[in-house]
């Protein structure tokens, strides 16, 4: 059971947060509006909560965009996915448009499940997304079971379970380990590790803490993750879903992160030191090291600060997050070829005086 | 069974012990060589984990038939059935389907003792999103086990026990479906009526054969399928006969007498001369001595003060 074993040596920034380098740029801007989509919806979707729009529970994914980009990139669309109730961020990240899925927080007909589901029971068929479950650890044996479908009919994916770190230790969780490796089921027990289970931390709620581990009994493959390092998890998710597709074994992974907010929309989160929670928040945040990184240019006069925010990206973004897609307005489009060699004149870090053409004139 | 694995090969059975072993009752004998490994699944003790697997597997588009040794081990199975095969068709929006089919037996034979001898269909009957079927015949069971198996929703088929050394005729080569959701009158009758369901219309037809010497004419309904309940053959049968009792093998209150009752209730009260009687177990946990055990189930004795009572000129408030 060894831990996360790296092909390469991971860059490190001096903020202690990887570094990314050596990843395609454009890849990386893609996984960075992705984040940030999830980031601008997650709060918008907070928002309505407070305002009475959407009713029930709702839990939030802030925090964990890097683990569900990181994640999603691996996937294939033959792969089938079970989640629990904390599941927003998934829907929108494999792939269905944000709009359907705040309709559904919003109990329309509209809605990813038109209406009857709500936010704990989201799904869609054709992007092979199968819910959206709120009894802990109910998903397991299903997503195991569907995994079992996939062998019985010989078609390709594998079949990947979320869960939280307080999942494993319920029943089902453990019935659903057994029957996987004892019939060699191609499906992957993805634990997105934050710490807590609602306010018991996973010390307080696993006689064995190191949750990778816990697949040691059924003889299962178990990893640790970093999953603020969107980068990680892709590549770790990759590969353990080639294997579980090709041999068949299922695997677990431990991806740990950081909830920025309370278990829910109503929880006070009183069980946790606040100051500690800010500075977290600050040092795990996942998103600035993308953005960096995705804006990274050989040629550019001035670096990005750290935490500096692009006038066009956060407004773009939230845009998005509440409306139908639109077509790209004229400076998204601008927004989006960037890099490519054309300067952007409404960003303050841009090359002034620049040696390729601007589209709006020699400054 | 066999026919149904022939006929769709996304139909396989699950269960613990129904391979090698035959099945502990037998009921799959033979099936596993005919059918191989694939088909006929031995699976480990763990019914919350197998039902899962199975509900998640029929959402991919096979059709599991599991069977659960006896109803009294369904219950570690209950938060899967009742929280996600009888939801997720609803909770979707329509973009799932469940066609799993859980084959259990339910009641008591001898003397298994308190955790062996339950009955708990009502439990699944009250679940939106389930169908319960209960047969009392060969006949019945062949074709509604055929109908649960080829309905895209989940379905509970229970069995019993004690019914299944039972013979009756069942046509050859015929692929005779019954609908899921009608009772049958299996005995005409004009002085009372008889709802029972599964082992208990056995003992209904008998004490009903019984009674035509005393000359009171027993009208015996089989209900056959719990969810959906056909209300309207069981008001019928009292619109004519004005008196019913209900004979069920599960505990009294909260029964599926219970229902049955408040239907007749609500929609022939009119055509009432007695209260509706329920003939059920006594509720205690089925102890083991052998008496004891008897005397704790209804049986063709108690169905027969019962029918008197009911027929005697207003009937009283009959409880064992």
């Amino acid at each position: 059971m060894a831990k996360s074993t790296k092909s390469q040596e991971v860059d490190v920034a001096e903020n202690g947060r990887p570094a990314l380098t050596g990843e395609d740029p454009a890849q990386l801007r893609d996984y960075y509006y992705n984040m940030l989509l999830l980031r601008r919806f997650e709060e918008r979707a907070g928002e309505m909560y407070t305002k009475a729009k959407i009713g029930g529970y709702c839990h939030l994914n802030l925090g964990e965009e890097a683990t569900i980009v990181g994640l999603m990139a691996a996937l294939t669309p033959d792969d089938y996915i079970f989640t629990n109730y904390r599941e927003h961020g998934y829907i929108i990240a494999r792939g269905i448009e944000p709009g359907p899925v705040m309709a559904e927080l919003f109990g329309k007909e509209t809605g990813v499940s038109r209406g009857r589901g709500g936010s704990m029971h989201l799904f869609d068929a054709k992007a092979h997304f199968m819910g959206g479950y709120a009894i802990v650890g109910g998903q397991v044996p299903l997503a195991t079971g569907a995994a079992y479908a996939l062998r019985y009919q010989e078609r390709p994916g594998v079949v990947l379970c979320q869960v939280g770190d307080a999942t494993t230790n319920i029943g089902a969780w453990y019935e659903s380990l057994n029957l996987a490796a004892l019939w060699d089921l191609p499906v992957l027990f993805f634990i997105v590790n934050n710490g807590f289970g609602m306010g018991t931390t996973v010390a307080e709620g696993s006689s064995e803490p190191d949750l990778w581990k816990k697949g040691s009994a059924f003889r299962i493959h178990g990893e640790q993750v970093d999953g603020t390092d969107v980068i990680e998890v892709r590549d770790t998710v990759k590969r353990l879903r080639e294997r579980a597709e090709k041999e068949h074994k299922p695997a677990i992974l431990d991806v740990t992160s950081f909830r920025f907010r309370g278990h829910s929309v109503i929880d006070p989160d009183r069980y946790r030191d606040q100051d500690e929670v800010k500075r977290e928040r600050a040092r795990q945040d996942p998103i600035p090291t993308v953005r960096q990184a995705a804006h990274r240019r050989p040629h550019r006069r001035r670096g990005l600060a750290e935490g500096d925010r692009r006038p066009g990206s956060s407004r773009r973004s939230r845009r998005r997050s509440t409306s139908p897609r639109r077509a790209p307005t004229r400076r998204s489009k601008t927004y989006l070829t960037l890099c490519t060699p054309r300067p952007c004149r409404t960003h303050p870090a841009a090359p002034r005086r620049s040696r390729w053409p601007s589209r709006w004139g020699a400054r | 069974m066999g026919e149904e694995l022939a006929r769709d090969p996304n139909v396989l059975l699950m269960g613990e012990e129904i391979g090698k072993f035959e099945g502990s009752y037998k009921i799959t004998e033979g099936l596993l060589t005919e059918f191989g490994k694939k088909r006929v699944v031995d699976t480990p003790i763990a019914e919350e984990g197998f039902v899962g697997l199975a509900i998640g597997a029929a959402m991919l588009g096979l059709r599991p038939v599991v069977e659960i040794m006896t109803i009294n081990f369904i219950l570690v199975a209950i938060d899967q059935i009742v929280n996600h095969a009888s939801k997720i068709h609803y909770m979707f929006g329509g973009q799932a389907r469940v066609p799993m089919v859980v084959r259990t037996p339910s009641g008591g034979v001898g003397q298994l003792a308190a955790t062996h001898s339950q009955s708990f269909e009502n439990w699944f009957a009250y679940c939106p999103g389930l169908k319960v079927i209960a047969p009392s015949t060969p006949y019945d069971a062949k074709g509604l086990l055929r109908a649960a198996i080829r309905d895209d929703d989940p379905v509970i088929f229970i069995e019993s026990l004690a019914l299944y050394e039972t013979k009756g005729e069942v046509p050859e080569g015929d692929d005779y479906v019954l609908p899921i959701g009608m009772a049958e009158v299996k005995r005409q009758g004009t002085d009372i009526t008889v709802v029972a369901y599964s082992r208990m219309t056995v003992v209904a037809m008998q004490v009903a054969q019984q009674l035509e010497q005393e000359g009171i004419s027993v009208e015996v309904v089989d209900l056959r399928s719990l969810r959906p309940l056909d209300r309207t053959t069981i008001v019928e049968s009292v619109k004519k006969t004005n008196r019913a009792v209900v004979i069920e093998e599960d505990w009294y209150s909260y029964g599926i007498g219970a229902e049955i009752a408040a239907t007749i209730q609500e929609q022939a009260f009119d055509y009432l001369d007695a209260p509706v009687l329920r003939v059920a177990g006594i509720e205690v946990p089925l102890p083991y001595a052998a008496k004891l055990s008897q005397a704790s189930k209804p049986g063709a004795q108690d169905l027969e003060e019962c029918d008197l009572t009911a027929c005697s000129k207003g009937g009283k408030r009959w409880q064992k």
